[in-house]
């Protein structure tokens, strides 16, 4: 017998409106409208679950942990009632050939049926045994797995740009999965690790529509990447106004100014931090004091030293005109309107020339 | 059959088992053991199956940056490389961190403590003690009765366990078992009745969804969760409970919604975690294989300052047991090349002479993947690894040449040992009320009993430290950074230094060496590389191997003895596989090919 969650809900004395209202909250974050909740009740009362397979390369499993750290849908929900996690050796109780056992079975049993999750990615030095799976190169499963998956979803950025291993000189020479496997779907989801609810939301999103999100031209989900954290932080209006942080725990940090002269990366970095938020939408970089680190772009690491102002907007002025404004008058503030313009103009651009950057193993 | 010199006996004749993947660990971890003709253990041989070279990637860049690079060495213990890596930075340029930040940094450790501990404790252990099929049997009254028995916690009504009962047939029965797929259920070495089943299935959905709410401390001081944001000179949290601007600094609601977090883990942990430990534990009394090392040699760095910059106020006391001596607790030196050394002529790195170990300041490491003339199988599809040659990407560190312990048991002995008050007491009270003696810590069961105090005593120290911040509040101090030396500008030319801190796991350094504002050297010796250390030049064997010796299997095709001995050092084999070392030369060797 196929179990649904909202079965499940309803079996546990959860009512039909409770249900009903997280269909409406779903959508809601998803930033989709009020009329697409009924379809994803209409999902959840009709649907069994789909197989997911997630697989570790080369990585650090912090996006393991924000995945469970899912507020809505919660991780429990999502495993027992909307998706069949049958492979996922971070949690999974088999191991071994036990759990081996499973990846050949979905192969068979659900072949072009099932969803492969990557956490981490390859290395392809050393013929891939830097990275060892059931004594053999971790880069033979992940081929194996994706040939006879639907779709592939690249957790992090590891899987999406190859994150920390992967940068310079990357001595393991880790790839993203893009970058060696060619014929199937891949969805970006990246950061380091991406934000708990961007993650259930795709997984939910492609169960409940039966179809996968809308990707810009880089392969993220145009739903929680098309924009960039400047645009929505709350602390955007004293950007504007001149108002900036100098130094660590001033007068300005306190009064919760600008983190652009700290280096903060929100300028150029697309990700729903300044949205969606943190951990049930508690806090998030910005808000605690800290400026981005930009952990969701290409090669964030080598993009110079986090606390390092955005350099590549030195030639328009842009730091000059913070640097006059900082920690002054009113009467600068339409420079440094003038100045975002600016701004967000070569930002503009920066990122359509962007979208046709080379692969980082064209770059290497 | 050979006995090594730290005094265990092997042999490798007999039938060989091979688990990989292990599952429910952080990273990737092969364990191969061999059995005699009753199926005991009697050879055990534990590799590290991953190595991504983090100490290469750092080279050249500036020290204010590592603290980001480390803490994505692991996601699962997420913060505990960047909190020595901004102690390891400081050291070596002789930064004083205000006493604000040395308070909150506390805070933030410890609610990865409380948050990491209950995790491992349910979604990576539970399994090996839990029979989630047997659960199925269970009289959700007398499920109720034996919760209520066990402890005060409100959710425990027959109706309770009775919904969830449902919910996990419904599961069970959909044929889509997902996680729970292909487990050893059934197994002998299981020892559960079905109501203690049920109710600990019961919690492991509670602590899933109770440890995303631990965590939003973490996110509240350092802006996410996993990898907060962390600052060399202090934290990046401002402290604002009066002015303009205090909306979106550390203010009143952001204390209190600590302090309710706060209230909720100490809650979670004693009348959850702690009971359903003491609610199992009895059925186990009788299963006390898995010591290992344990009885022998341990050690702790310690941690905690309760004041800032004062590494002589460390709330968790360091110290190194050998042989046993409990009376004896000896102190440990970082920056002494005589003490922390790193062995690899058994790890896939190469030194000049192998038959010397090497400390950290010291340290070379440049990858060599080969396999002995005994493995089995070929380099690409490896059956069983040779361990009288080169078996695993992690090394072999010694404190003055011994293989010794590291993690909670360690932690908790060693402050047992020194005569911590409140250590003690935790201890001695579960001992008494479970009626056995101390030795009986020394065990896998002991590992696992260790971590769910140390997880209380944790939850206290959180109240504790929050208590002192709004305090030091109170008395006006909001001082959160200190920014001297926060430019370049004002460093010495060289610098060295040493950062350490007690990871969940267990003892963990970073050792830097700074020229020209940058990163010349930057080595990492970490929990999961002493307790999952391949063997040494003079034959000795680390804690995984040791504590797998001599258990037997109930079913060798279903080795659950095996994870759960394994589990109960939680291993976490990215942080235990990245290491690498200063030579720029062979750097660049390896960098293309």
């Amino acid at each position: 017998m196929d179990d649904t969650l909202s079965d499940v809900l309803r079996r546990q004395g959860v009512s039909r409106r409770s249900i009903l209202k997280f269909c409406t909250l779903t959508a809601a974050s998803l930033g989709l409208s009020p009329l697409m909740a009924s379809k994803i009740a209409y999902a959840l009362d009709n649907k069994p679950r789909v197989p997911v397979i997630w697989l570790h390369g080369l990585e650090c499993t912090c996006c393991s942990e924000s995945f469970i750290r899912s507020a809505h849908p919660l991780v429990k929900d999502v495993v027992l009632s909307m998706i069949s996690l049958d492979y996922d050796d971070t949690i999974m109780a088999a191991a071994g050939h036990q759990a081996e056992a499973i990846l050949a079975e979905t192969r068979e049993k659900y072949k072009g049926k099932y969803i492969l999750a990557c956490e981490g990615n390859p290395p392809l030095n050393e013929d891939g045994m830097y990275c060892i799976v059931g004594g053999r190169p971790y880069i033979d499963q992940l081929r194996e797995m994706a040939a006879d998956a639907t779709a592939i979803l690249a957790w992090g950025s590891c899987a999406s740009w190859g994150c920390v291993q992967a940068a310079k000189p990357n001595p393991t020479r880790a790839v993203p999965i893009h970058e060696v496997i060619h014929d199937k779907p891949i969805i970006k989801v990246p950061g380091c690790p991406p934000i708990a609810e961007v993650m259930t939301g795709v997984v939910t999103y492609i169960q409940t529509f039966e179809r996968l999100p809308d990707l810009d031209r880089q392969g993220r989900p145009k739903m929680f990447y098309s924009q960039r954290i400047h645009d929505k932080c709350y602390r955007r209006p004293h950007f504007d106004a001149g108002q900036f942080v100098e130094a660590w725990d001033d007068e300005n940090a306190r009064k919760g100014y600008c983190l652009y002269k700290m280096g903060c990366k929100g300028p150029t970095t697309y990700n729903a931090c300044s949205t969606i938020r943190w951990n049930d939408g508690v806090s998030f970089p910005i808000q605690s004091g800290h400026g981005c680190i930009g952990c969701s772009e290409p090669g964030f690491w080598d993009n110079g030293s986090f606390y390092d102002r955005l350099t590549r907007i030195d030639a328009f002025g842009i730091e000059k005109n913070a640097d006059q404004i900082g920690g002054t008058a009113a009467g600068l503030v339409t420079a440094a309107v003038a100045g975002h313009a600016a701004l967000s103009a070569v930002i503009r651009a920066r990122q359509r020339v962007g979208e046709a950057t080379p692969t980082t193993e064209e770059k290497r | 059959m050979a006995t090594t010199p730290n005094g265990f006996n092997l042999d490798s004749g007999g039938k060989r088992i091979v688990v990989d993947p292990v599952t429910r660990i952080e990273g990737h971890l092969r364990v191969e053991v061999n059995v005699d003709d009753k199926n005991v253990i009697r050879n055990a041989v534990s590799t590290g199956t991953m190595w991504r070279g983090l100490e290469v990637i750092l080279k050249g860049r500036d020290p204010r940056d590592a603290w980001a690079f480390t803490e994505r060495i692991c996601g699962v213990c997420t913060g505990v490389h960047a909190l020595t890596s901004v102690r390891c930075v400081e050291d070596a340029l002789g930064i004083k961190i205000p006493e604000n930040a040395n308070t909150i940094r506390n805070m933030m450790h410890l609610t990865l403590y409380v948050q990491d501990h209950l995790v491992h404790f349910y979604h990576l252990h539970a399994l090996d003690w839990v029979d989630v099929v047997s659960a199925l049997k269970a009289d959700p009254k007398a499920t109720s009765e034996l919760a209520q028995k066990s402890s005060s916690w409100a959710k425990s009504s027959p109706g309770y366990f009775r919904d969830l009962q449902g919910r996990l047939k419904r599961f069970v029965e959909s044929g889509q078992l997902g996680p729970f797929k292909n487990g050893y259920w059934g197994h002998a070495a299981y020892k559960l009745p079905p109501e203690a089943n049920l109710m600990a299935v019961a919690h492991y959905l509670e602590a899933l969804d109770f440890q995303k709410d631990i965590v939003k401390i973490q996110t509240i001081l350092g802006g996410k969760n996993p990898h907060p944001n962390w600052l060399v000179g202090g934290v990046p949290c401002p402290i604002n409970v009066d002015a303009v601007g205090a909306v979106g600094a550390l203010n009143m609601e952001r204390l209190n919604f600590i302090s309710s977090v706060v209230d909720q883990s100490l809650e979670f942990v004693e009348q959850v975690y702690i009971a359903d430990l003491m609610a199992i534990a009895p059925f186990y009394k009788d299963w006390l294989y898995g010591g290992g090392l344990s009885s022998k040699n341990l050690m702790a760095y310690g941690d905690f300052p309760e004041h800032a910059n004062d590494a002589g106020s460390l709330m968790l006391p360091r110290g190194v047991i050998l042989g046993g001596k409990l009376d004896a607790v000896q102190d440990v030196d970082l920056r002494d090349p005589a003490q922390i050394q790193e062995f690899v002529n058994h790890s896939w790195y190469k030194y000049a002479d192998e038959s010397k170990g090497l400390h950290p300041w010291d340290g070379v490491t440049e990858p060599n993947f080969t396999l002995g003339p005994k493995t089995r199988g070929t380099k690409t599809r490896i059956e069983a690894v040779d361990e009288d040659m080169k078996y695993s990407f992690v090394k072999a560190p010694r404190w003055r040449g011994n293989a010794v312990e590291v993690g909670p048991l360690a932690r908790m002995v060693i402050a047992y040992a020194k005569g911590d008050p409140g250590v003690k007491e935790l201890i001695d009270k579960t001992l008494k009320a479970l009626d056995v003696p101390i030795t009986a810590l020394f065990s896998t069961l002991g590992r696992t009993a260790a971590r769910g105090l140390e997880c209380l005593w944790a939850a206290q120290k959180l109240r504790y430290m929050t208590d002192k911040l709004i305090a030091s509040i109170k008395a006006g101090d909001t001082s959160t950074a200190n920014t001297e030396r926060w430019d370049p500008k004002s460093w010495p030319s060289s610098a060295r230094g040493v950062g350490f801190c007690e990871a969940p796991r267990g003892a963990l350094g970073h050792w830097i060496t700074i020229e020209n504002t940058k990163i010349a050297n930057y080595q990492c010796v970490v929990p999961t590389t002493w307790n999952g250390s391949p063997r040494d030049p003079a034959g000795n064997i680390g804690a995984f191997e040791a504590a797998l010796l001599d258990t037997p299997l109930a079913d060798p095709d279903k080795p659950l003895e095996i994870l759960r001995t394994i589990h109960s050092f939680d291993p976490c084999l990215a942080c235990a596989t990245h290491v690498i070392g200063p030579d720029g030369t062979e750097r660049s060797r390896v960098t293309v090919r």
